[in-house]
């Protein structure tokens, strides 16, 4: 490969990179007022999370029964999320589809995005987030392989590492106009798939090993997150690639967004399956290891928290499992877009907290004591995931700039004698499609 | 050229504006920072303190309780003795539910006022039946009712402690004389073990504890009964402070009928040993395989 530039790689990295924070902060002004919105989120996030640090977590609605609640709800959530980008990847890469090929660099974005979006819940969670470095591998007191939690730290940082690799690489690669070369990625590809399991595993099994609770205890927990996971991020891809698509920064056929959908309508039903198997168990059953379950659908002891949720998540379940299989949703997008909404907030409300929260009701002495998540902990909760969508549309907005073509290291090298000129030339383009679409 | 020149001006409120609502929104965050001492945040995991660096983080704690609640205390490390493994009783035949165990834990341990926190739940049991689902914590009459028994639960300092399992940092683990301790100055919060414990032994320090300075124990140890931070879990040590002393834990001793039963599993001689010998003997959840310290017996 030759270049036109005469300057080491390592400032030509540090220039892509300056690029790419140019890029982050110039758009239209759809741009800025998304943005705008979502930095506004996330500000009062870290507010509410700063009274929470300040006053302790009696701001929230937790208590000694139910000790975890809305954060890590969306934190096991978040791992799913993360964890579904790969039904992008294994078409890519693993069955050659050419069309997924195209477009799998968004489900890599979106793996990274939904990992800071699972840290964020993690730190907001601790009680004493000032001493985080004890969890640091040989820096604090890192009790592996004993503790499920550190192998979800490992799983966690490694995937996201991983995934900031693949796709650091391959973009860097495109700047340079050159072809990537296979060693450098396609091992951290196919590893990158055995993670995105392993990431949804190891986060089942820390429930599923709870032997003093019930509700968890059961070996049908893993299985069941996979399948989950397998709905809300192929759910939440279509939804993506619909946007990016109607953004006009990327065309591409319809191939992928059909090879997902066909992903989902086995899955849909698979979840819904697994949800029944477990139903049946504890329902027919009878006797105290099916109380949660009947807390969770039904309530008990006068109380019903968790009832609105858990029927709305099953309603819209089977609703997006119906909308999947009707012919209109294979012609219309705005009817799978419907399904996806729908299997995406199923997803949320039945694997956050219709999952998490039933675990402690009743708690381990049975006692019925309910959970419903505060003010303070929605702000938080909006707070991460707008941070997770500011991560998720700066990526892509870079990521497909670079993907494009648009931004080039060429171009960069022609610029120097005239920067300001040339970032004008980058950006024009990009403004003219826009306004086209 | 007013186009680029306006958009510049745009951009440059825009941050200005965006600075001032971070600023503003970062400054609860930034308080808590500033309220954090660095030598308390970067020191070492206890069991890697030198004789000196431990002694030094008591007398800071003995000063830092001195400011926050206005009293002298005198807080000790206190090591497990040799030969000595302990072991805890309680007779549910004559238990009758009045709760004296559970206010002597919340006075000897300084627990929060406002929460009346104890590290004993006694459960208000139906007669004829081991179903926890059918026992209730919050009965208000006086006691024994008819029909009931009653069986408080604390921590069972489990052999095989899921709690010290889970915990992701080391923070809790078994002493050599089987109690589970919690290092409150190691935890991060996480609350892992609370989920993991099948007896709702453990607490979390949701808010900073409240106590009155005259209802402050001022006998203290690390690993017990000092006054916890907030943010940072905590449990029943077997009153460590005193049974490592040779005195009896404060639930035992305000017992009034007798109940409990506590001693040294490796003494032949001990009560502790009589009972397990020649009682029937109830584990709770003895299936989980936790293997508790912790054991119910009945007379015939």
């Amino acid at each position: 490969m030759t270049t036109t530039t005469s300057s080491s790689p390592s400032i030509s990295y540090l220039r892509f990179l300056g690029r790419v924070v140019v890029l982050a902060f110039s758009g239209t002004w759809r741009f800025y007022a998304w943005m705008t919105v979502l930095t506004a989120i996330a500000l009062v996030g870290l507010n509410a999370w700063g009274h929470q640090l300040l006053n302790g977590m009696r701001v929230t609605d937790l208590s000694d029964h139910v000790s975890w609640g809305l954060y890590i709800a969306n934190f096991t959530f978040g791992v799913g999320l993360a964890a579904g980008a790969v039904m992008m990847v294994i078409p890519a890469y693993l069955y050659d589809d050419h069309d997924m090929h195209d477009v799998v660099i968004i489900g890599e974005l979106l793996a990274i995005s939904a990992i800071v979006v699972c840290l964020g819940f993690i730190v907001v969670d601790m009680g004493r987030p000032d001493r985080m470095w004890h969890i640091i591998p040989g820096i604090g007191r890192f009790h592996w392989p004993v503790s499920m939690l550190t192998w979800d730290v490992l799983v966690l940082n490694g995937y996201l590492l991983i995934n900031l690799h693949i796709a650091g690489y391959l973009m860097y690669q495109r700047y340079l106009g050159r072809p990537p070369r296979k060693r450098w990625y396609l091992p951290f590809v196919f590893l990158s798939i055995f993670w995105a399991i392993s990431i949804h595993t190891v986060t089942a099994f820390l429930y599923q090993g709870l032997g003093g609770r019930p509700f968890w205890n059961s070996a049908l927990l893993a299985p069941r997150f996979l399948a989950t996971a397998f709905i809300s991020g192929p759910a939440f891809v279509i939804v993506l690639l619909e946007v990016v698509r109607w953004s006009g920064k990327l065309t591409f056929g319809d191939g992928p967004i059909n090879t997902l959908s066909r992903i989902m309508r086995v899955t849909v039903l698979l979840n819904l399956f697994m949800l029944g198997s477990e139903l049946f168990t504890a329902l027919y059953t009878g006797g105290a290891h099916g109380s949660a379950v009947r807390y969770l659908f039904f309530g008990s002891h006068g109380k019903h928290a968790l009832v609105p949720y858990i029927w709305t998540a099953v309603a819209l379940n089977v609703t997006s499992a119906v909308l999947l299989y009707l012919p209109r949703s294979r012609t219309s997008k705005r009817w799978l877009l419907a399904a996806c909404g729908c299997a995406f907030l199923g997803v949320y409300l039945e694997k956050g907290m219709g999952l998490i929260v039933p675990g402690f009701v009743p708690s381990t002495l049975h006692e019925t004591i309910e959970y419903t998540p505060t003010v303070t902990e929605w702000k938080v909760t909006a707070g991460i995931w707008a941070l997770g969508l500011l991560v998720l549309t700066v990526a892509i907005k870079v990521g497909l700039a670079v993907w494009t073509g648009r931004v080039r290291e060429r171009e960069d090298g022609a610029a120097r004698s005239a920067d300001g000129a040339a970032l004008g030339a980058e950006e024009e383009p990009l403004r003219d499609q826009h306004h086209g679409t | 050229m007013s186009g680029p020149n306006r958009r510049v001006a745009l951009k440059v409120v825009g941050a200005t504006l965006g600075a001032g609502a971070f600023a503003y929104a970062a400054q609860p965050v930034a308080q808590w920072g500033a309220g954090l001492s660095l030598e308390e945040t970067l020191r070492r995991h206890y069991k890697e303190l030198t004789p000196d660096e431990l002694a030094q983080i008591l007398r800071r704690l003995e000063a830092e309780t001195k400011e926050k609640y206005g009293v002298d205390v005198r807080i000790d490390d206190i090591p497990a003795q040799e030969g000595v493994s302990f072991g805890y009783a309680l007779n549910l035949s004559i238990c009758i539910g009045c709760r004296k165990c559970a206010e002597a834990c919340h006075q000897e341990n300084n627990h929060d006022r406002r929460t009346n926190n104890s590290y004993i739940r006694v459960i208000e049991m139906e007669q004829g039946s081991f179903e926890l689902e059918r026992g209730t914590v919050d009965y208000d009459h006086a006691v024994p009712a008819p029909g009931k028994f009653y069986m408080p639960v604390q921590c069972h300092q489990c052999d095989d402690a899921p709690c010290v399992k889970v915990c992701p940092v080391e923070a809790t683990w078994k002493e050599k004389d089987g109690i589970v301790v919690v290092d409150y100055d190691w935890c991060i919060g996480c609350r892992y073990c609370e989920a993991a414990c099948p007896y709702h032994a453990r607490r979390f320090n949701w808010r900073e504890p409240e106590i009155p300075a005259d209802e402050i124990n001022p006998d203290q140890a690390y690993l017990s009964n000092r006054i916890r931070p907030q943010g940072v879990v905590e449990k029943c040590t077997f009153c460590l402070h005193r049974t490592r002393r040779g005195l009896l834990p404060a639930c035992l001793e305000a017992c009034p009928t007798g109940a409990r039963v506590f001693g040294n599993l490796l003494d032949p001689s001990s009560d502790i040993r009589w009972v397990l010998e020649n009682k029937r003997v109830y584990v709770l959840k003895e299936e989980l395989g936790t293997r508790p310290r912790f054991f119910y017996f009945f007379d015939e």
